[in-house]
């Protein structure tokens, strides 16, 4: 999995766009070019970065070649960041418990403090 | 029990994690910069921080190192202080020491951590801000930043003899 193409091809607020566009189901290019103000060839650009990152596929539909959301991405991109996530609130959960044991060796240090 | 950390991506080269604890600022900032305070909550079971230096000041530089208990694996992360405004922010540059012998590899990055306190919460924002993109993704897809790599790879490790 390439997280540096997923998260260069999230960056975008447009492909982000079509991806929720393309969350609802399957869309040609011409679909997916009427809502934004974007002619064929730039909403075709984004789809080959998105295409590239592995985030969409295109189908083949007669001509119609409509773009389908691949959620494995998405779902790795995800993955990482909760990694993350419970990296720091491992730490912080310990961090509430000397922050509990300081406040009772501290009584002062609840509520108002007198200095600083 | 306060909320879960949150963690976001603000722009391309930065994260940002934000937490609040039920506790007065100056616990948190304390619990932050005072060396024998550290050790009780940052890093995880298992590795101990036996190198603790903190000169808190403009320019004052700093040295954490953890050690795992079993095997004797070291790792540091060092770095000097660019703002310090006690309780509420600090920013330093931060290099990652993957052996433990003080010989940073790679580019720095920023960390800076904003208190603030509202009825006795305390609100903590911690960023961090990579050179590029890159190597902010590099980051969150190896956790490298407080060094936890270690941890995980040992438990994958784990996880394979036991498999």
């Amino acid at each position: 999995m390439n997280l540096d193409a997923t998260f260069s091809a999230l960056a975008d607020p447009t492909r982000r766009a079509i991806l929720a566009r393309l969350a609802e189901g399957e869309a040609s290019v011409m679909e997916l070019a009427a809502p934004f103000a974007l002619s064929q060839p730039a909403v075709s650009k984004h789809l080959r970065v998105l295409e590239n990152a592995g985030l969409i596929t295109k189908g083949r539909d007669g001509q119609r070649r409509p773009c389908k959301i691949e959620m494995a991405p998405l779902n790795a991109a995800n993955d990482w960041i909760e990694r993350y996530q419970q990296i720091w609130e491992q730490n912080y959960v310990r961090l509430d418990n000397l922050l509990e044991a300081l406040k009772q060796d501290a009584p002062e240090a609840r509520g108002k403090r007198k200095k600083k | 029990m306060p909320a879960p950390a949150q963690v976001t991506l603000p722009s391309d080269r930065e994260v940002r994690v934000t937490r609040q604890f039920n506790a007065p600022r100056q616990l948190v900032w304390d619990a932050h910069t005072k060396p024998d305070l550290m050790p009780k909550w940052l890093g995880y079971p298992g590795w101990d921080m036996p190198i603790r230096e903190i000169d808190l000041r403009v320019g004052g530089k700093y040295r954490w190192q953890w050690k795992n208990d079993a095997e004797g694996q070291q790792f540091g992360m060092l770095g000097t202080f660019t703002e310090v405004d006690a309780p509420s922010r600090i920013a330093h540059e931060q290099y990652f020491d993957p052996d433990g012998t003080g010989s940073p590899v790679g580019d720095a990055w920023t960390v800076s951590l904003d208190l603030s306190e509202e009825n006795s919460v305390t609100t903590l924002v911690c960023t961090m801000q990579y050179v590029s993109k890159e190597a902010r993704d590099n980051s969150l897809a190896t956790g490298m930043t407080d060094g936890m790599e270690f941890s995980y790879s040992r438990l994958d490790g784990l996880v394979a003899e036991a498999g």
